[in-house]
């Protein structure tokens, strides 16, 4: 046996990308730019479901359901970029900014 | 196969720095595309081969086009000099590194992670593509969820429409 890949290998990476999303989301200050973290986080969420689907094999097939549930967060994510980004360019135009330091009154 | 793996995980992660750390957000964008590519490439190596390709087409494609559209519509700036406030980069270094060690120390303790890749049945032909499998999993036991993100897509792109015309009411 020559390949001696573990599940330890992928929650590892998945876990080391989350965090370093989380760095993201938490030391960036352009808005955009947390956004796009925030999106790799749930990209390596994504790694975890996939991996665990194809280390629990039953009858020589991997579990489905997390690739039907990995289907649905893509989808979710793809709606959810669609009306962020939307929400981002309403702001621009009433601030003239996406620095999350300079957004910082509820009211404008 | 093991140093495909590290290739690819490699690419993920020095993609996933990428993002936090260059200054300009176009390059952070394309840094992101870098990452979903090793990312995608983990999922084919897994046998996951229609998520791999989704993640292509809807991460990489798409979505990361959607935002060097509105990075580069909203022309937004490098950011200034002074990058990172020192407690915030202190914060978010702990934060992480916190996760990090967390993830390895309860990996080193469970014995769940040891499993190698089972063997997957070589059964061949139509209907046992994974794509087929998928398939009949949302039109059968997922039909409502299937719905429900139909019915989300949709009120997204009408959210989208009224959020970016000229008068917020």
């Amino acid at each position: 046996m020559e390949s001696a890949l573990t599940l330890n290998h992928f929650l590892f990476v998945s876990g080391v990308l989350f965090a370093v999303g989380l760095a993201g989301v938490l030391i960036r200050r352009n808005l955009i730019v947390i956004f796009m973290c925030l999106e790799l986080m749930l990209a390596a969420a994504n790694l975890t479901l996939v991996a665990f689907s194809r280390f629990n094999v039953q009858e020589g097939q991997p579990a489905y359901d997390g690739h039907v549930l990995l289907f649905f967060i893509i989808t979710v994510a793809a709606a959810e970029v669609a009306v962020g980004l939307a929400i981002i360019v309403a702001l621009f135009r009433s601030r003239e900014t996406t620095d999350v330091t300079k957004i910082n009154s509820m009211k404008f | 196969m093991t140093f495909l793996f590290y290739i690819f995980a490699a690419l993920a992660l020095v993609g996933g720095i990428g993002v936090v750390v260059n200054k300009n957000p176009v390059t952070s964008a394309f840094s992101m595309i870098v990452s979903f590519l090793g990312l995608a490439a983990l999922f084919i190596q897994l046998d996951a081969y229609l998520v791999g390709v989704l993640q292509i087409l809807v991460y990489a494609g798409a979505i990361m086009v959607l935002f060097l559209f509105i990075i580069m519509l909203l022309d937004v700036q490098e950011e200034e000099k002074r990058r990172f406030p020192l407690i915030a980069a202190l914060g978010a270094a702990g934060v992480a590194g916190g996760i990090t060690i967390l993830i390895v120390t309860v990996l080193k303790r469970s014995h769940i992670g040891d499993a190698t890749i089972p063997k997957l049945a070589t059964a061949e032909g139509p209907g046992n593509s994974d794509v087929h499998r998928i398939g009949e999993l949302l039109f059968s036991q997922y039909w409502f969820p299937v719905l429900m993100v139909a019915v989300l897509l949709l009120v997204a792109t009408v959210g989208a429409v009224v959020l970016s015309k000229k008068q917020l009411r």
